[in-house]
C-alpha cells in the first residue's frame, strides 16, 4: 500500500497539451519541390502509390490517406524533399468540410462516444488508440469516451484494412449505431487501404464497406493526431444533431 | 546450403522422420508449413516442412515431404504424437489442401465462412487478388452436459483490442472449455509478398505486427542475408540487438501497465502507461516513428545511433528503471492483487514443452526456451545476461518473469550502448552491406526473440524474388496454451489471464 500512496502523492500531473509536432527525426508531412527528373523515380519507389506526379509547380502530390510516411520518396529526391516534423492533418469528407471552422469555437459541453473496431490492423493503430487514454494524453478531459458497444456510440473508429473475415462485423457494428453517427478511418490502412496491396483476404479501405466521414493519416497516426481528429469529429456531430 | 540439416522424404515417411527429430518431445517443433513447388521442374509438386530445434546441439533440423505430380495430397497427421503440430496442420490444410489424416480437430482455421470449400489460396495457380465467395462450415467446439452453457464473446470486444471470437463452455462460474476462433485479421500477407524483392517486401514485413516490428524484420533479414551469403557490418549488428532489447523493454513495460487493467488496479495502470509513453517517444527519436520501423533493412541498418541518442537512451532507461521497481513494489505490497494473480491461469511445464511454447509463456512455466541463448545471432553470444525462469506457470509467474527480464534487458542496453560508444566505425556507408538480389536463389530461416518469444521466418528466394515466405510469430505456439490455462478458472479471470500472455492476433493471423 505504501508505494501506491507514495507515488500518488509524489507524482505531478503528467497530462500534456496536444502537440502535432514530432521529434527531430519524425517523418511527418512532405515538403519541398521535386525536380522533374526525379518525380517519376519518387513515384516508383512509393510502396503504396501515394506519391503522384502532377502538372503543377510542385510537380507532385501526396495522398496522405495512403501514405505510410516511410521516407522512400524523400530519399529518392536527394535533398529536394523533406519530411517536416508536423503531422498531416485529418482529411474530412466534402459534405462535412464546412462544419469544422465555425463550430470549433463552441468546445464546451460536448461529448463524443467512440467505439473502436479493428477491421484488420497490424495492431500499432490499436496500441496508439489505447495510448490516448494514458495520463499524458488523457482523452477524457475532452469529453471523449470509449464505449463497450456500438449501440452506445456516436462514432465508429475503424483501424486496419477491412479483411474478408471482418467485413460482416464492420457492417453489423455500423448498423447497430444510433443516428446521427460518424465513421472515422484511422490510419493509412483504414483510410487508404493500400498498405499491403490487394489480396484474396482483403476488402480494402473502410469506405468500401461503410460511409466514412473523417480520415486520419499516419501509419500509425500518433495519439495526438487521433485526438485532433476526434475533436473535429465532435464538432461535426454537434452540427448534425 | 541452408542453415539446417534437411531430410527430404516421401509423404508416408514424414511422420516417422518428424517423430525421430522431435526426440521424444525434447526438441520443440518450431514450425510447420506448406509450399507449392509445382512450377519447379525438379519437384513438380507440393511440399510440407516440419522444423525442430535441437536444443542441445543448438541447431535446426528439418524434414520435408514432397508430394510429386499427381500423388494424393494426404499424409498421416503428426498431432497425436507431436501435439504442437495441431494448428500448423490445420493451417496447411486450409492454405494448400494437404490433408493431415487422423487429425483430431480438422476444422478450418484461417479462412472463415465467406470462403468456399476447396479454395487453397497459397497454391500458385490462385491469383493473389482473386475474389471468391462461398459458404464454408465453421463450427465452434463446445462442451455439452447438463447445466453446461455457452458464452460467446467477440470478435468485437469491449476494450480497444484486436478481434477474436471466444466460446466459453461454462459450468456455473467455471470455464470448462474455451475455443478461440482467430485469424479475423488474416490479410493474406504471405501470398502478397510472393514475387516481391526483399526490399519491396520490407514495408509489409514491418507491418505484420506493430508490437514486434524489430523482431519480425530481424528474422526476415537474417533469412534473406543467409541466402545471399552476406555478413552485415558489426555496428549494424550492435544497433539491431540494441533495438531488439528496447522493443522488449517497451512491450514488457506496456504489459506491466496492462495486466493490472485485468483487475482494475488503477495506480499501476497509470504508472505503466506513463512509462510506456516515455519509451514510445524514445523510439520516435531513434527511428522517426513510434514503432521502430524503417531502421532494420536487408544488409544492415538504415540509421545510425549517434552519441546524442545514446545519452537519450541512457537517460530514459534510468527513469524507466525507477518506475519499474516502483511498479514491482506496488504489486508485491497489494495483497488483494496478489490474491488475484496467484494460482490463476496455470500452464504446467509439461504442457509448455508439449506445445513447444516460446518466450514468456514458456519460461514462466519453467521451460528454459529462449532463442537468444539457443542460437547465436546478433551480439547475444558476446553479452552477459541470465536466462530467467519461474516455476508456477500462473499469472503471477508471468508478471514476475517480465520484471526479472526487464532487469536483464536494462543490463543488455547498457552493454550495447557502451559497445556502440567504443565502436569507431560510425561512418554511414558502413551500416549496410550492399546486396545485388538479381541472381540470389535459395531458402533459409531467421529467428529472433521478440518480447513474446521467438519469431521464426522461412524465406525461399528465386532470382531475388520471394517464392515462399512463412511467418511464425511467438504468439502462434502460445495461443493453444491459453485455452488450456483458463480451464477451471472463473470467467472474470479471463481478461487477466489473457493479458498475462499478451498474445498478438495480427501476427498469427497475417
Ligand atoms: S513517405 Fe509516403 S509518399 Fe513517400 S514513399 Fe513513403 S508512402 Fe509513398
Ligand atoms: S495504418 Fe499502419 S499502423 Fe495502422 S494498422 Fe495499418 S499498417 Fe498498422
Amino acid at each position: 500500500m505504501f508505494k501506491v500512496i507514495e507515488r500518488l502523492l509524489g507524482d505531478k500531473i503528467a497530462t500534456e497539451k496536444i502537440s502535432l509536432t514530432g521529434s527531430e527525426r519524425f517523418r511527418g508531412k512532405i515538403n519541398g519541390s521535386c525536380p522533374e527528373n526525379l518525380r517519376e523515380e519518387c513515384a516508383k519507389v512509393c510502396p503504396v502509390g501515394a506519391f503522384k506526379v502532377t502538372a503543377d509547380a510542385q510537380g507532385y502530390a501526396v495522398d496522405y490517406k495512403k501514405c505510410l510516411f516511410c521516407g522512400k520518396c524523400v530519399e529518392k529526391a536527394m535533398g529536394n524533399l523533406q519530411h517536416s516534423s508536423d503531422e498531416a492533418l485529418p482529411v474530412i469528407t466534402e459534405d462535412a468540410a464546412e462544419v469544422t471552422a465555425e463550430v470549433i469555437k463552441q468546445k464546451l459541453g460536448r461529448s463524443l462516444h467512440v467505439r473502436h473496431l479493428d477491421a484488420g490492423s497490424c495492431n500499432a493503430c490499436d496500441f496508439e488508440m489505447g495510448a490516448m487514454s494514458n495520463p499524458i494524453y488523457d482523452l477524457h478531459r475532452y469529453g471523449v469516451h470509449v464505449d463497450a458497444s456500438p449501440r452506445h456510440a456516436d462514432l465508429l473508429m475503424v483501424t486496419g484494412v477491412v479483411t474478408r473475415n471482418l467485413e460482416q462485423a464492420l457492417k453489423m457494428s455500423y448498423e447497430a449505431m444510433p443516428e446521427p453517427r460518424l465513421v472515422m478511418a484511422c490510419g493509412a490502412c483504414a483510410a487508404g487501404g493500400e498498405t499491403y496491396g490487394a489480396s484474396y483476404a482483403i476488402v480494402g479501405a473502410a469506405d468500401k464497406v461503410v460511409p466514412v466521414d473523417i480520415y486520419i493519416p499516419g501509419c500509425p497516426p500518433r495519439p495526438s493526431a487521433m485526438i485532433a481528429g476526434l475533436l473535429a469529429a465532435a464538432d461535426m456531430l454537434a452540427e448534425r444533431m | 546450403m541452408a542453415d539446417w540439416s534437411l531430410k527430404v522424404v516421401k509423404p508416408e515417411n514424414f511422420r516417422g522422420t518428424a517423430n525421430i527429430l522431435s526426440n521424444g518431445g525434447n526438441n520443440p517443433l518450431t514450425a510447420m508449413f506448406g509450399r507449392d513447388e509445382t512450377e519447379n521442374p525438379e519437384v513438380k509438386g507440393y511440399a510440407i516442412y516440419a522444423v525442430f530445434e535441437n536444443l542441445s546441439e543448438h541447431k535446426m533440423e528439418a524434414v520435408k515431404a514432397v508430394f510429386g505430380e499427381g500423388e494424393s495430397l494426404c499424409y498421416e497427421s503428426l498431432t497425436s504424437v507431436i501435439p504442437a503440430a495441431v494448428w500448423y496442420e490445420r493451417e496447411i490444410q486450409d492454405m494448400f489442401g494437404i490433408v493431415p489424416q487422423g487429425h483430431p480437430d480438422p476444422r478450418p482455421l484461417v479462412l472463415h465462412d465467406t470462403f468456399p470449400e476447396g479454395f487453397y489460396p497459397l497454391r500458385k495457380n490462385v491469383a493473389k487478388d482473386v475474389e471468391v465467395r462461398g459458404n464454408r462450415r465453421m463450427d465452434m467446439s463446445v462442451a455439452k452436459g447438463e447445466g453446461v452453457y455457452e458464452v460467446p464473446v467477440g470478435p468485437i470486444h469491449a476494450g480497444i483490442i484486436e478481434p477474436g471470437h471466444f466460446r466459453f463452455s461454462q459450468a456455473g462460474e467455471s470455464m470448462l472449455q474455451l475455443d478461440a476462433r482467430l485469424f479475423y485479421t488474416h490479410r493474406g500477407l504471405e501470398k502478397i509478398m510472393e514475387g516481391k524483392t526483399p526490399e519491396e517486401a520490407l514495408p509489409i514485413v514491418e507491418r505484420i505486427c506493430g508490437a514486434c516490428s524489430i523482431a519480425n524484420t530481424w528474422s526476415f533479414c537474417q533469412a534473406v542475408e543467409k541466402i545471399a551469403g552476406v555478413k552485415i557490418p558489426r555496428r549494424a549488428e550492435i544497433i539491431r540487438t540494441l533495438l531488439m532489447e528496447i522493443e522488449r523493454i517497451t512491450n514488457h513495460v506496456g504489459d506491466l501497465g496492462n495486466i493490472p487493467a485485468g483487475v482494475g488496479f488503477n495506480p499501476a495502470i497509470s504508472l505503466g502507461g506513463r512509462t510506456k509513453e516515455m519509451l514510445m517517444r524514445l523510439q520516435e527519436r531513434i527511428a522517426g516513428n513510434r514503432f521502430l520501423r524503417g531502421v532494420i533493412v536487408p544488409g544492415g541498418v538504415h540509421q545510425d545511433i549517434d552519441s546524442a541518442l545514446i545519452n537519450d537512451i541512457a537517460d530514459i532507461m534510468d527513469k524507466v528503471k525507477t518506475n519499474v521497481s516502483d511498479l514491482s513494489e506496488m504489486f508485491a505490497q497489494q495483497a488483494n492483487f496478489q490474491n488475484r494473480v496467484r494460482t490463476t491461469g496455470i500452464v504446467r511445464k509439461n504442457t509448455a514443452v508439449d506445445l513447444a511454447m516460446v518466450g514468456v509463456g514458456a519460461r514462466a512455466s519453467g521451460f528454459a526456451h529462449d532463442s537468444r541463448k539457443d542460437f547465436a545471432y546478433g551480439l547475444y553470444p558476446e553479452l552477459d545476461f541470465e536466462l530467467v525462469t519461474e516455476k508456477t506457470g500462473d499469472v503471477a509467474a508471468r508478471l514476475a518473469l517480465r520484471i526479472a527480464e526487464l532487469t536483464e534487458s536494462f543490463g543488455l542496453v547498457e552493454q550495447l550502448c557502451n559497445l556502440l560508444k567504443a565502436d569507431k566505425s560510425n561512418d554511414p556507408s558502413n551500416l549496410t552491406s550492399q546486396i545485388d538480389w538479381s541472381n540470389v536463389s535459395g531458402e533459409d530461416w531467421g529467428l529472433s526473440e521478440s518480447a513474446r518469444g521467438s519469431n521464426f521466418q522461412f524465406v525461399a528466394l528465386q532470382d531475388g524474388k520471394i517464392d515462399r515466405i512463412f511467418v511464425r510469430s511467438a504468439s502462434y505456439p502460445n495461443w493453444p496454451a491459453l485455452t488450456i490455462a483458463v480451464q477451471g478458472d472463473i470467467i472474470p479471470d479471463f481478461p487477466l489471464i489473457n493479458k498475462s500472455f499478451e498474445l498478438c492476433y495480427a501476427c498469427i493471423d497475417r
